[in-house]
Protein backbone atom coordinates (compact mmCIF):
# COMPACT_ATOMS: atom_id res chain seq x y z
CA UNK A 1 0.00 0.00 0.00
CA UNK A 2 1.77 3.41 -1.05
CA UNK A 3 1.47 6.13 1.69
CA UNK A 4 -1.33 8.97 0.27
CA UNK A 5 -0.56 11.56 2.82
CA UNK A 6 2.76 12.65 4.82
CA UNK A 7 1.25 10.73 7.94
CA UNK A 8 1.44 7.01 7.81
CA UNK A 9 -2.09 7.15 6.78
CA UNK A 10 -2.92 3.82 4.21
CA UNK A 11 -5.72 3.73 1.95
CA UNK A 12 -7.37 0.13 3.28
CA UNK A 13 -9.94 -0.03 6.25
CA UNK A 14 -8.45 -2.18 9.24
CA UNK A 15 -11.57 -1.14 11.05
CA UNK A 16 -14.84 -1.10 9.18
CA UNK A 17 -17.65 -0.54 11.61
CA UNK A 18 -21.40 -0.74 10.07
CA UNK A 19 -24.50 0.26 11.04
CA UNK A 20 -23.79 -0.88 14.73
CA UNK A 21 -26.00 -0.47 17.55
CA UNK A 22 -25.57 -1.23 21.48
CA UNK A 23 -28.37 -0.83 24.22
CA UNK A 24 -28.21 -2.02 28.07
CA UNK A 25 -31.28 -2.75 28.72
CA UNK A 26 -33.44 0.59 28.01
CA UNK A 27 -30.25 2.65 27.66
CA UNK A 28 -28.95 3.08 24.23
CA UNK A 29 -25.22 3.30 23.87
CA UNK A 30 -24.84 3.52 20.14
CA UNK A 31 -27.03 3.84 17.62
CA UNK A 32 -26.13 3.36 13.61
CA UNK A 33 -22.71 3.94 13.93
CA UNK A 34 -20.56 3.67 10.83
CA UNK A 35 -16.84 4.23 11.07
CA UNK A 36 -14.27 3.24 8.78
CA UNK A 37 -10.70 3.59 10.21
CA UNK A 38 -7.69 3.55 7.88
CA UNK A 39 -4.37 1.49 8.48
CA UNK A 40 -1.74 3.55 10.21
CA UNK A 41 -4.41 5.98 11.28
CA UNK A 42 -5.09 7.83 14.54
CA UNK A 43 -8.63 8.35 15.19
CA UNK A 44 -9.26 10.96 18.47
CA UNK A 45 -12.59 9.89 19.78
CA UNK A 46 -14.36 12.37 21.84
CA UNK A 47 -17.46 13.53 23.19
CA UNK A 48 -19.52 13.70 26.54
CA UNK A 49 -19.59 11.62 29.29
CA UNK A 50 -21.90 8.45 28.82
CA UNK A 51 -22.37 9.25 24.53
CA UNK A 52 -20.55 5.64 24.06
CA UNK A 53 -17.21 6.35 22.97
CA UNK A 54 -15.87 3.46 25.44
CA UNK A 55 -18.69 1.46 24.47
CA UNK A 56 -17.88 1.31 20.98
CA UNK A 57 -14.15 0.79 21.64
CA UNK A 58 -15.02 -1.87 23.78
CA UNK A 59 -17.08 -3.23 20.98
CA UNK A 60 -13.97 -3.11 18.68
CA UNK A 61 -12.13 -6.35 20.71
CA UNK A 62 -15.51 -7.82 21.49
CA UNK A 63 -15.70 -6.71 25.28
CA UNK A 64 -18.83 -5.81 24.65
CA UNK A 65 -21.12 -7.58 21.73
CA UNK A 66 -23.11 -5.15 19.61
CA UNK A 67 -26.79 -5.67 18.85
CA UNK A 68 -27.03 -4.92 15.31
CA UNK A 69 -24.73 -3.97 12.35
CA UNK A 70 -21.43 -5.38 11.66
CA UNK A 71 -17.65 -5.20 13.11
CA UNK A 72 -14.14 -6.58 10.61
CA UNK A 73 -11.33 -5.86 12.34
CA UNK A 74 -8.12 -6.56 9.85
CA UNK A 75 -10.05 -8.58 7.24
CA UNK A 76 -11.70 -10.39 10.26
CA UNK A 77 -15.50 -10.22 10.87
CA UNK A 78 -16.11 -10.14 14.57
CA UNK A 79 -18.80 -12.81 15.22
CA UNK A 80 -19.67 -15.17 18.16
CA UNK A 81 -17.41 -17.97 17.56
CA UNK A 82 -14.64 -18.18 19.82
CA UNK A 83 -11.85 -18.23 17.35
CA UNK A 84 -12.10 -15.55 15.34
CA UNK A 85 -12.56 -12.82 18.83
CA UNK A 86 -9.15 -14.36 20.06
CA UNK A 87 -8.01 -13.91 16.50
CA UNK A 88 -9.12 -10.26 16.54
CA UNK A 89 -7.89 -9.80 20.37
CA UNK A 90 -4.54 -10.85 19.85
CA UNK A 91 -4.33 -8.32 17.00
CA UNK A 92 -5.98 -5.39 18.81
CA UNK A 93 -4.28 -4.50 22.22
CA UNK A 94 -5.97 -2.25 24.58
CA UNK A 95 -4.90 0.19 27.49
CA UNK A 96 -7.68 0.74 30.26
CA UNK A 97 -8.66 4.09 31.94
CA UNK A 98 -7.99 2.11 35.43
CA UNK A 99 -4.63 0.59 33.91
CA UNK A 100 -5.88 -3.17 35.24
CA UNK A 101 -2.34 -4.25 35.91
CA UNK A 102 -2.16 -7.71 37.06
CA UNK A 103 -1.28 -7.02 41.27
CA UNK A 104 0.05 -10.68 41.71
CA UNK A 105 2.75 -10.68 39.04
CA UNK A 106 5.84 -8.22 38.65
CA UNK A 107 6.73 -5.77 36.10
CA UNK A 108 8.26 -7.92 34.04
CA UNK A 109 5.78 -11.43 34.18
CA UNK A 110 2.88 -8.65 33.99
CA UNK A 111 4.47 -7.93 30.16
CA UNK A 112 5.28 -11.52 29.62
CA UNK A 113 2.69 -13.76 30.74
CA UNK A 114 0.34 -13.26 27.36
CA UNK A 115 3.18 -13.20 25.45
CA UNK A 116 4.06 -17.15 26.68
CA UNK A 117 0.43 -18.85 26.91
CA UNK A 118 -1.05 -16.69 23.64
CA UNK A 119 1.81 -16.20 21.41
CA UNK A 120 3.81 -19.40 22.56
CA UNK A 121 7.21 -17.76 23.15
CA UNK A 122 9.68 -18.95 25.55
CA UNK A 123 10.71 -17.23 28.50
CA UNK A 124 14.25 -15.42 27.33
CA UNK A 125 12.16 -14.35 23.93
CA UNK A 126 9.76 -12.96 26.13
CA UNK A 127 11.48 -10.95 28.63
CA UNK A 128 13.90 -9.95 25.92
CA UNK A 129 10.96 -8.10 24.29
CA UNK A 130 9.22 -6.97 27.85
CA UNK A 131 12.81 -5.33 28.46
CA UNK A 132 12.89 -3.57 25.16
CA UNK A 133 9.54 -2.42 25.79
CA UNK A 134 10.33 -1.09 29.71
CA UNK A 135 13.02 1.03 28.13
CA UNK A 136 10.73 2.68 25.10
CA UNK A 137 8.33 3.42 27.58
CA UNK A 138 11.10 4.65 29.85
CA UNK A 139 11.13 2.59 32.50
CA UNK A 140 13.78 -0.14 32.74
CA UNK A 141 14.48 0.28 36.19
CA UNK A 142 10.92 -1.10 37.29
CA UNK A 143 11.18 -4.59 35.89
CA UNK A 144 11.13 -6.23 39.34
CA UNK A 145 8.57 -4.72 41.19
CA UNK A 146 4.90 -5.12 41.82
CA UNK A 147 2.62 -2.65 40.12
CA UNK A 148 1.54 -1.24 43.76
CA UNK A 149 5.00 0.18 43.71
CA UNK A 150 4.63 2.10 40.73
CA UNK A 151 3.14 6.12 39.91
CA UNK A 152 -0.70 6.04 37.98
CA UNK A 153 1.76 7.35 34.91
CA UNK A 154 4.11 4.54 35.29
CA UNK A 155 1.31 2.01 35.56
CA UNK A 156 -0.10 3.18 32.37
CA UNK A 157 2.83 3.01 30.94
CA UNK A 158 3.45 -0.93 32.09
CA UNK A 159 0.02 -1.65 30.76
CA UNK A 160 0.93 0.19 27.60
CA UNK A 161 4.02 -2.01 27.55
CA UNK A 162 2.25 -5.26 28.12
CA UNK A 163 -0.47 -4.53 25.28
CA UNK A 164 2.22 -4.02 22.55
CA UNK A 165 4.05 -7.01 23.67
CA UNK A 166 1.77 -8.74 21.73
CA UNK A 167 2.80 -6.89 18.19
CA UNK A 168 -0.72 -5.45 17.99
CA UNK A 169 -1.49 -3.97 14.50
CA UNK A 170 -4.32 -1.93 16.50
CA UNK A 171 -4.08 -0.15 20.01
CA UNK A 172 -7.49 0.82 21.65
CA UNK A 173 -6.83 3.72 24.19
CA UNK A 174 -9.90 4.49 26.91
CA UNK A 175 -9.43 7.04 28.58
CA UNK A 176 -5.94 6.42 29.48
CA UNK A 177 -5.03 9.66 31.19
CA UNK A 178 -8.36 9.96 32.72
CA UNK A 179 -7.48 8.35 36.38
CA UNK A 180 -3.87 9.91 36.23
CA UNK A 181 -2.68 13.03 38.53
CA UNK A 182 -1.80 16.45 36.71
CA UNK A 183 1.58 15.86 36.67
CA UNK A 184 2.12 12.30 35.54
CA UNK A 185 -0.71 12.86 32.02
CA UNK A 186 2.15 13.92 29.84
CA UNK A 187 4.36 11.05 30.18
CA UNK A 188 1.91 8.92 29.21
CA UNK A 189 1.25 11.56 26.07
CA UNK A 190 4.45 11.26 25.62
CA UNK A 191 4.78 7.50 24.78
CA UNK A 192 1.68 7.46 22.69
CA UNK A 193 2.86 10.45 20.54
CA UNK A 194 6.07 8.17 19.71
CA UNK A 195 3.51 5.38 19.03
CA UNK A 196 1.50 7.40 16.88
CA UNK A 197 4.80 8.16 14.98
CA UNK A 198 5.79 4.38 14.33
CA UNK A 199 2.35 4.27 12.06
CA UNK A 200 0.60 1.48 14.67
CA UNK A 201 -3.02 2.18 14.24
CA UNK A 202 -4.64 3.92 17.34
CA UNK A 203 -8.23 4.50 18.29
CA UNK A 204 -8.06 6.83 21.41
CA UNK A 205 -11.07 8.12 23.82
CA UNK A 206 -9.66 10.86 25.27
CA UNK A 207 -10.36 14.33 26.85
CA UNK A 208 -6.59 15.44 25.65
CA UNK A 209 -7.55 17.51 22.87
CA UNK A 210 -3.41 18.62 22.75
CA UNK A 211 -3.20 15.14 22.18
CA UNK A 212 -5.55 15.13 18.96
CA UNK A 213 -3.70 18.34 17.69
CA UNK A 214 -0.30 16.55 17.58
CA UNK A 215 -1.05 13.18 17.07
CA UNK A 216 -4.73 12.49 15.25
CA UNK A 217 -5.25 11.99 11.71
CA UNK A 218 -8.79 12.49 12.33
CA UNK A 219 -11.28 13.13 14.89
CA UNK A 220 -14.91 11.79 15.76
CA UNK A 221 -17.47 13.56 18.06
CA UNK A 222 -19.89 11.21 19.07
CA UNK A 223 -22.83 12.20 22.01
CA UNK A 224 -25.58 10.36 22.78
CA UNK A 225 -24.73 7.53 20.78
CA UNK A 226 -24.05 8.82 17.50
CA UNK A 227 -21.33 10.16 15.32
CA UNK A 228 -22.63 13.89 15.61
CA UNK A 229 -19.12 15.06 12.84
CA UNK A 230 -15.84 13.17 11.68
CA UNK A 231 -13.15 15.42 10.50
CA UNK A 232 -9.33 16.00 9.55
CA UNK A 233 -8.11 16.86 12.78
CA UNK A 234 -7.59 20.41 12.20
CA UNK A 235 -10.38 21.09 10.05
CA UNK A 236 -12.45 20.13 13.00
CA UNK A 237 -10.70 22.04 15.55
CA UNK A 238 -10.95 25.26 13.77
CA UNK A 239 -13.81 25.15 11.28
CA UNK A 240 -16.10 22.31 12.93
CA UNK A 241 -19.58 22.09 11.09
CA UNK A 242 -22.10 20.91 13.72
CA UNK A 243 -23.41 23.74 16.59
CA UNK A 244 -22.83 21.03 19.18
CA UNK A 245 -19.38 19.99 17.78
CA UNK A 246 -18.34 23.80 18.40
CA UNK A 247 -20.22 24.13 21.54
CA UNK A 248 -18.67 21.03 23.02
CA UNK A 249 -14.99 22.13 21.85
CA UNK A 250 -15.36 25.47 23.23
CA UNK A 251 -16.25 24.37 26.58
CA UNK A 252 -13.69 21.84 27.05
CA UNK A 253 -11.50 24.48 25.26
CA UNK A 254 -11.91 26.67 27.96
CA UNK B 1 4.83 4.20 69.22
CA UNK B 2 4.69 6.44 72.61
CA UNK B 3 1.60 8.15 71.39
CA UNK B 4 -0.32 5.42 70.57
CA UNK B 5 1.20 4.80 74.21
CA UNK B 6 -0.51 7.86 75.76
CA UNK B 7 -4.03 7.28 73.60
CA UNK B 8 -4.44 3.98 75.18
CA UNK B 9 -4.18 5.05 78.77
CA UNK B 10 -6.36 7.88 78.80
CA UNK B 11 -8.87 6.10 77.43
CA UNK B 12 -11.29 4.90 80.33
CA UNK B 13 -11.67 0.98 80.55
CA UNK B 14 -13.46 -0.87 82.42
CA UNK B 15 -10.72 -1.40 85.39
CA UNK B 16 -8.50 1.96 84.95
CA UNK B 17 -6.44 1.31 87.90
CA UNK B 18 -5.07 -1.58 85.92
CA UNK B 19 -2.94 0.39 83.95
CA UNK B 20 -0.95 -1.64 81.42
CA UNK B 21 -2.03 -5.03 82.67
CA UNK B 22 -5.30 -4.09 80.71
CA UNK B 23 -3.71 -4.81 77.89
CA UNK B 24 -2.12 -8.03 78.19
CA UNK B 25 -3.80 -10.86 76.44
CA UNK B 26 -5.40 -12.39 79.36
CA UNK B 27 -7.40 -14.95 77.25
CA UNK B 28 -4.01 -16.74 76.75
CA UNK B 29 -2.96 -16.87 79.75
CA UNK B 30 -6.35 -18.54 81.19
CA UNK B 31 -6.08 -20.97 78.49
CA UNK B 32 -2.57 -21.84 79.86
CA UNK B 33 -3.55 -22.45 83.09
CA UNK B 34 -6.78 -24.87 81.74
CA UNK B 35 -3.94 -26.56 79.64
CA UNK B 36 -1.57 -26.41 82.94
CA UNK B 37 -3.86 -27.77 85.28
CA UNK B 38 -4.71 -30.36 82.99
CA UNK B 39 -1.50 -31.93 81.86
CA UNK B 40 -0.62 -31.84 86.01
CA UNK B 41 -4.14 -33.65 86.16
CA UNK B 42 -2.95 -36.20 83.75
CA UNK B 43 0.60 -36.89 85.29
CA UNK B 44 -0.78 -36.72 89.13
CA UNK B 45 -4.21 -38.48 88.79
CA UNK B 46 -4.90 -42.31 87.78
CA UNK B 47 -8.41 -41.71 86.81
CA UNK B 48 -7.13 -38.55 84.79
CA UNK B 49 -4.91 -40.43 82.87
CA UNK B 50 -6.63 -43.22 81.85
CA UNK B 51 -9.16 -40.74 80.77
CA UNK B 52 -6.64 -39.29 78.52
CA UNK B 53 -4.32 -42.76 77.27
CA UNK B 54 -7.57 -44.07 76.63
CA UNK B 55 -8.88 -40.96 74.19
CA UNK B 56 -5.27 -40.10 72.99
CA UNK B 57 -6.19 -43.04 70.40
CA UNK B 58 -9.11 -40.74 68.87
CA UNK B 59 -6.71 -38.31 67.49
CA UNK B 60 -5.49 -39.87 64.69
CA UNK B 61 -9.22 -40.70 63.04
CA UNK B 62 -10.15 -37.17 63.80
CA UNK B 63 -7.03 -35.87 61.61
CA UNK B 64 -7.75 -38.76 58.92
CA UNK B 65 -11.25 -37.96 58.63
CA UNK B 66 -10.39 -33.63 58.94
CA UNK B 67 -7.68 -34.07 56.33
CA UNK B 68 -9.08 -36.40 54.25
CA UNK B 69 -12.85 -34.53 53.89
CA UNK B 70 -11.14 -31.15 53.71
CA UNK B 71 -8.79 -31.86 50.87
CA UNK B 72 -11.56 -33.31 48.88
CA UNK B 73 -13.88 -31.01 49.42
CA UNK B 74 -11.35 -28.61 48.51
CA UNK B 75 -11.36 -29.63 44.92
CA UNK B 76 -14.93 -30.27 45.00
CA UNK B 77 -15.74 -26.62 46.29
CA UNK B 78 -13.47 -25.16 43.85
CA UNK B 79 -15.60 -26.81 40.65
CA UNK B 80 -19.18 -25.72 42.28
CA UNK B 81 -17.83 -22.39 42.98
CA UNK B 82 -17.11 -21.93 39.08
CA UNK B 83 -20.16 -23.75 38.96
CA UNK B 84 -21.81 -20.95 39.89
CA UNK B 85 -20.66 -18.52 38.10
CA UNK B 86 -20.21 -20.30 34.58
CA UNK B 87 -22.32 -19.22 31.34
CA UNK B 88 -22.99 -22.96 31.26
CA UNK B 89 -26.46 -22.92 32.06
CA UNK B 90 -26.50 -26.79 33.15
CA UNK B 91 -23.60 -26.55 35.02
CA UNK B 92 -24.72 -23.39 36.90
CA UNK B 93 -28.00 -24.91 38.20
CA UNK B 94 -26.02 -28.11 39.04
CA UNK B 95 -23.62 -26.23 41.38
CA UNK B 96 -26.75 -23.92 43.09
CA UNK B 97 -28.54 -27.06 43.13
CA UNK B 98 -26.07 -28.48 45.37
CA UNK B 99 -25.06 -26.02 47.24
CA UNK B 100 -28.25 -24.41 48.03
CA UNK B 101 -29.73 -27.88 49.12
CA UNK B 102 -26.86 -28.96 50.90
CA UNK B 103 -26.41 -26.47 53.09
CA UNK B 104 -29.90 -26.65 54.09
CA UNK B 105 -29.16 -29.76 55.66
CA UNK B 106 -28.13 -30.35 58.95
CA UNK B 107 -24.41 -32.31 58.74
CA UNK B 108 -25.87 -34.79 61.28
CA UNK B 109 -28.75 -35.76 58.89
CA UNK B 110 -26.15 -35.85 56.20
CA UNK B 111 -24.26 -38.36 57.58
CA UNK B 112 -26.96 -40.58 58.12
CA UNK B 113 -28.12 -40.22 54.90
CA UNK B 114 -24.62 -41.08 53.10
CA UNK B 115 -24.07 -43.93 55.82
CA UNK B 116 -27.37 -45.90 55.24
CA UNK B 117 -29.10 -44.75 52.00
CA UNK B 118 -26.75 -43.76 49.67
CA UNK B 119 -24.14 -46.50 50.14
CA UNK B 120 -26.40 -49.33 49.98
CA UNK B 121 -28.20 -47.86 47.30
CA UNK B 122 -24.64 -47.12 45.40
CA UNK B 123 -23.94 -50.56 46.26
CA UNK B 124 -27.16 -52.54 45.08
CA UNK B 125 -26.18 -50.31 41.87
CA UNK B 126 -23.10 -51.72 41.28
CA UNK B 127 -23.96 -55.07 42.01
CA UNK B 128 -26.74 -55.36 39.50
CA UNK B 129 -23.92 -53.30 36.91
CA UNK B 130 -21.65 -56.20 37.91
CA UNK B 131 -24.17 -59.02 37.50
CA UNK B 132 -25.09 -57.30 33.69
CA UNK B 133 -21.32 -57.09 33.02
CA UNK B 134 -20.50 -60.58 33.86
CA UNK B 135 -22.67 -61.50 30.79
CA UNK B 136 -20.50 -60.02 28.70
CA UNK B 137 -16.73 -62.22 28.12
CA UNK B 138 -13.90 -59.34 27.81
CA UNK B 139 -15.99 -57.75 31.19
CA UNK B 140 -16.33 -60.60 33.24
CA UNK B 141 -13.70 -60.52 35.84
CA UNK B 142 -14.75 -57.07 36.54
CA UNK B 143 -18.52 -57.38 36.51
CA UNK B 144 -18.03 -60.55 38.64
CA UNK B 145 -15.93 -57.99 41.18
CA UNK B 146 -18.46 -55.30 40.99
CA UNK B 147 -21.17 -57.78 42.10
CA UNK B 148 -19.63 -59.31 45.11
CA UNK B 149 -19.03 -56.21 46.77
CA UNK B 150 -21.12 -56.08 49.99
CA UNK B 151 -22.50 -53.09 51.79
CA UNK B 152 -20.77 -53.92 55.19
CA UNK B 153 -17.56 -53.78 52.64
CA UNK B 154 -17.95 -50.20 52.82
CA UNK B 155 -16.19 -48.60 56.18
CA UNK B 156 -18.27 -46.28 57.73
CA UNK B 157 -14.98 -44.26 57.90
CA UNK B 158 -15.10 -44.05 53.92
CA UNK B 159 -18.86 -42.89 54.48
CA UNK B 160 -18.23 -40.49 57.10
CA UNK B 161 -15.32 -39.11 55.06
CA UNK B 162 -17.83 -38.67 51.70
CA UNK B 163 -20.73 -37.09 53.50
CA UNK B 164 -18.11 -34.81 55.57
CA UNK B 165 -16.71 -34.18 52.07
CA UNK B 166 -20.31 -33.60 50.71
CA UNK B 167 -21.20 -30.62 53.27
CA UNK B 168 -18.10 -28.96 53.39
CA UNK B 169 -17.93 -28.86 49.57
CA UNK B 170 -20.39 -26.56 49.55
CA UNK B 171 -19.11 -24.78 52.30
CA UNK B 172 -16.20 -24.49 50.33
CA UNK B 173 -18.69 -23.37 46.93
CA UNK B 174 -19.42 -20.34 48.65
CA UNK B 175 -15.82 -19.65 49.51
CA UNK B 176 -14.51 -19.97 46.29
CA UNK B 177 -17.56 -18.08 44.88
CA UNK B 178 -17.10 -14.97 46.74
CA UNK B 179 -12.89 -14.75 45.83
CA UNK B 180 -13.44 -14.98 42.40
CA UNK B 181 -16.42 -12.55 42.53
CA UNK B 182 -14.03 -9.86 44.29
CA UNK B 183 -12.02 -9.80 41.83
CA UNK B 184 -12.07 -6.51 39.80
CA UNK B 185 -13.91 -7.16 36.55
CA UNK B 186 -11.35 -5.26 34.42
CA UNK B 187 -8.49 -7.84 35.54
CA UNK B 188 -10.41 -10.33 33.19
CA UNK B 189 -11.07 -8.20 30.59
CA UNK B 190 -7.11 -7.33 30.46
CA UNK B 191 -6.50 -10.60 30.09
CA UNK B 192 -8.94 -11.26 27.06
CA UNK B 193 -8.00 -8.39 25.41
CA UNK B 194 -3.97 -9.92 25.37
CA UNK B 195 -5.93 -12.47 23.52
CA UNK B 196 -6.07 -15.13 27.07
CA UNK B 197 -9.06 -17.69 26.76
CA UNK B 198 -11.33 -17.73 29.74
CA UNK B 199 -9.60 -20.93 30.83
CA UNK B 200 -6.22 -18.91 30.53
CA UNK B 201 -7.10 -16.02 32.21
CA UNK B 202 -8.53 -18.15 35.05
CA UNK B 203 -5.75 -19.86 35.64
CA UNK B 204 -3.12 -17.27 35.48
CA UNK B 205 -4.87 -14.21 36.51
CA UNK B 206 -7.91 -14.52 38.65
CA UNK B 207 -7.53 -17.53 40.54
CA UNK B 208 -3.80 -16.74 41.86
CA UNK B 209 -5.40 -13.13 42.53
CA UNK B 210 -8.77 -15.14 44.28
CA UNK B 211 -6.35 -18.07 46.25
CA UNK B 212 -5.01 -15.11 48.54
CA UNK B 213 -8.18 -13.89 49.13
CA UNK B 214 -10.23 -17.30 50.14
CA UNK B 215 -7.00 -18.61 52.14
CA UNK B 216 -8.27 -17.13 55.50
CA UNK B 217 -11.73 -18.40 55.73
CA UNK B 218 -10.33 -21.66 53.84
CA UNK B 219 -8.02 -21.77 56.83
CA UNK B 220 -11.35 -21.33 59.12
CA UNK B 221 -13.38 -23.94 57.56
CA UNK B 222 -10.46 -26.62 58.01
CA UNK B 223 -10.86 -25.62 62.10
CA UNK B 224 -14.66 -26.16 61.86
CA UNK B 225 -14.16 -29.23 59.87
CA UNK B 226 -11.75 -30.45 62.25
CA UNK B 227 -14.55 -29.96 65.45
CA UNK B 228 -17.79 -31.27 62.80
CA UNK B 229 -16.06 -34.34 62.26
CA UNK B 230 -16.86 -35.23 65.76
CA UNK B 231 -20.33 -35.78 64.25
CA UNK B 232 -18.99 -39.10 62.55
CA UNK B 233 -19.26 -40.67 66.01
CA UNK B 234 -22.65 -41.15 65.41
CA UNK B 235 -21.43 -43.75 62.69
CA UNK B 236 -19.50 -45.69 65.51
CA UNK B 237 -15.87 -44.27 63.84
CA UNK B 238 -13.47 -44.35 66.88
CA UNK B 239 -12.49 -40.81 66.70
CA UNK B 240 -11.94 -38.47 69.80
CA UNK B 241 -15.31 -37.61 70.41
CA UNK B 242 -16.31 -41.66 70.43
CA UNK B 243 -13.58 -43.10 72.15
CA UNK B 244 -14.23 -40.02 75.09
CA UNK B 245 -18.03 -41.76 75.25
CA UNK B 246 -16.45 -45.25 75.25
CA UNK B 247 -14.50 -44.44 78.08
CA UNK B 248 -17.45 -42.45 79.93
CA UNK B 249 -19.42 -45.13 79.70
CA UNK B 250 -16.93 -47.44 80.58
CA UNK B 251 -15.95 -45.64 83.98
CA UNK B 252 -18.97 -43.15 84.36
CA UNK B 253 -15.63 -40.85 84.69
CA UNK B 254 -17.62 -38.11 82.95
CA UNK B 255 -15.54 -34.86 84.10
CA UNK B 256 -12.89 -36.83 83.12
CA UNK B 257 -13.26 -38.30 79.74
CA UNK B 258 -15.55 -34.70 78.58
CA UNK B 259 -12.63 -32.53 79.98
CA UNK B 260 -10.11 -34.52 77.97
CA UNK B 261 -11.85 -34.63 74.87
CA UNK B 262 -12.36 -31.11 75.58
CA UNK B 263 -9.04 -30.12 75.69
CA UNK B 264 -7.92 -32.27 72.72
CA UNK B 265 -9.88 -30.61 70.23
CA UNK B 266 -8.94 -27.42 71.87
CA UNK B 267 -5.10 -28.10 71.30
CA UNK B 268 -5.58 -28.84 67.70
CA UNK B 269 -7.73 -25.91 67.02
CA UNK B 270 -5.69 -23.62 69.01
CA UNK B 271 -2.77 -24.55 66.83
CA UNK B 272 -4.92 -24.70 63.58
CA UNK B 273 -6.12 -20.92 64.18
CA UNK B 274 -2.19 -20.11 65.01
CA UNK B 275 -1.18 -21.15 61.82
CA UNK B 276 -4.17 -19.73 59.83
CA UNK B 277 -3.17 -16.23 61.71
CA UNK B 278 0.39 -16.62 60.56
CA UNK B 279 -0.51 -17.74 57.00
CA UNK B 280 -2.74 -14.39 56.76
CA UNK B 281 0.37 -12.15 57.53
CA UNK B 282 2.68 -14.50 54.91
CA UNK B 283 0.10 -13.87 52.37
CA UNK B 284 -1.39 -10.54 52.81
CA UNK B 285 0.74 -8.69 49.77
CA UNK B 286 0.59 -5.51 49.58
CA UNK B 287 -3.08 -4.08 47.15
Amino acid sequence: MPNSTPSNVTNDDIIIIENCSKSFGEVVALSDINLRIRRGEVCFIFGPSGGGKSTLLRCINHLETIDSGRIVVDGIQLTEAKETIDQVRAEVGMVFQLFHLFPHLKVLENITLAQRVVRGRSKEEATEVALALLDRVGIPEKADVFPNQLSGGQMQRVAIARALAMNPRIMLFDEPTSALDAEMIQEVLDVMLDLAREGITMVVVSHEMGFAKAAADRMVFLSEGKIVEIGITSELFNNPKEARTKEFLDQILT
Amino acid sequence: MAVTTEVERKRPGMLPWVGDLSRLPWWIVVVAIVGGAAIFAIVTNRHWEAAYEFTKTGIRFTIILSITSFAIALVIGLLAGLGQLSSNMVFRNLSMLYVQVIRGIPIIVQLYFVAFVITPVAINLLNDLGGNMRLLIPLAGLGGALSRIHIRDIDMLYRAIAALTIAYGAFEAEVFRAGIESIQRGQMEAARSLGMSHLQAMRYIILPQAIRVVLPPLGNDFISMLKDSSLASILAIRELTHVGQLHRARTFRSWESLGVVAILYLVLTLSLSFLVKRMERRLAFAK
